[in-house]
């Protein structure tokens, strides 16, 4: 809708500011303090906006920051930071052991008589979006490749024909998020019906 | 109110008859909004509602989240839209040893307010005024620097909390108090249930 607007005569200019968000926290980066990521929220500020990382972690600014705390209340507050990044660094830890735990599975289906699709799913525990990769997948094989619902709840992508090799080839080349041993090729067994000559 | 993660539902269209019901409350609820109604819902553009946990219903524009809303309850503006218009909704100030509780969803209690960092309004009623900015009376040439209000807040009003030493605001939320009254007691719950900077409507993902 939004790309057919036409443009206005308004006298008035939008009055709207606009606020910088940590890349890093999400916080306005006056908030980063707070956020128990702290270090990553700098590194990113000094980066992207270099001027306001020196108006926020100056020294001077420290120094303004805490003059009208209490020492027992820096004291406290320091406590808590120091809690929150090791929380942070928990739930980092939580997500790597994810990754590392989930499995990325290629599957061979045969769909009629000699022909096959191949199916790809866990890709979402890498932070993979189904769709993208169907997309990435469609234009380096030139064939149809979509995501579809299936009955366990989830998604998994279709891709036409018989290429579970080249597509974990392809996987690891392009995204390096997949360890190699995270990758299990398998095979649907026929179902009732078919295969019945040999 | 929003301290755990929510996942995103399914948007729905607003009728525009709706649509401008919501409009129009919320010129009602904050005047000073009146003259960016237009900016924030544009007329020709579809406000979306997104149901989120708890019976709170969610605003938005796009990817935009607007206000909210508990059940029939006022609405209240996102955080991201308060820092876009700040100077719109009334607003009090907390002072910095106050913030880290805020952000952990804690309630704002009173000696956040009335020590020497806070901020409440003036009680001078005559007094209108960009919040966080100044104020003044009719027929006064300058105004106040730093204000945070001349009229009293009545308990079950929204209000935006600023904090200090700090530019944004940093939650959102209904007075469980009136400010005259926080004044005069000094303690007690002031902001229960809000919606606060890093919380999960704040994290809430609505591409
Ligand atoms: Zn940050």
């Amino acid at each position: 809708m939004a790309d057919t607007e036409v443009e206005h005569a308004l006298p008035s200019e939008p009055q709207s500011r606009h606020v910088v968000y940590c890349g890093a926290c999400s916080l306005p980066p006056e908030y980063c303090e707070f956020g128990g990521i702290v270090k990553k929220c700098q590194d990113w500020l000094q980066k992207n906006h270099p001027e306001m990382y020196d108006r926020l972690w100056s020294e001077d600014a420290l120094a303004a920051a805490t003059s009208t705390l209490s020492l027992d209340a820096q004291k406290r507050a320091e406590k808590d930071a120091h809690k929150k990044a090791l929380k942070a660094e928990a739930l980092e830890q939580k997500h790597l052991q994810q990754i590392a735990e989930s499995k990325v599975t290629i599957k061979r289906v045969e769909r009629n008589k000699r022909k096959f699709v191949t199916t790809v799913t866990g890709l979402e525990a890498f932070g993979l979006e189904n769709k993208k990769v169907a997309k990435d997948l469609g234009k380096k094989f030139a064939t149809g490749a979509s995501v579809t619902k299936v009955p366990s709840g989830g998604e998994e992508i279709v891709v036409q024909g018989d290429v579970s090799e080249e597509i974990e080839e392809f996987l690891l080349e392009k995204y390096k998020v997949i360890p190699e041993d995270n990758i299990e090729l398998v095979e649907d067994k026929k179902k009732k019906g078919a295969g019945a000559g040999g | 109110m929003f301290k755990k993660d929510i996942s995103p539902g399914s948007k729905s269209k607003v009728k525009s008859s709706v649509q401008r019901a919501i409009r129009n409350q919320l010129v009602t609820t904050y005047p000073l909004l009146a003259p960016h109604i237009d900016e924030i819902i544009p007329k020709k553009e579809q406000l979306d509602a997104m149901k989120i946990p708890d019976r709170v219903t969610l605003y938005l524009i796009g990817p935009t989240p607007l206000f909210y809303q508990h059940m029939t309850d006022a609405l209240l503006p996102h955080l991201r839209l308060v820092h876009r218009f700040p100077t719109c909704f009334p607003s009090i100030r907390i002072d910095r040893g106050a913030i880290r509780f805020v952000l952990s969803g804690a309630t704002l209690m009173a000696p956040g307010l009335t020590s020497t960092g806070g901020r409440l309004p003036n009680g001078d009623a005559e007094e209108k005024g960009a919040y966080g900015e100044h104020g003044r009376k009719d027929g006064e040439e300058k105004g106040k620097e730093g204000w945070y209000g001349g009229r009293e807040l009545e308990k079950g009003e929204p209000v935006v909390v600023c904090a200090e030493g700090k530019e944004e605001a940093c939650a959102v939320g209904i007075l469980s108090m009136g400010t005259k009254e926080v004044k005069e007691k000094g303690k007690g719950p002031v902001v229960e249930e809000g919606h606060y900077l890093g919380d999960g409507l704040w994290r809430l993902v609505t591409e």
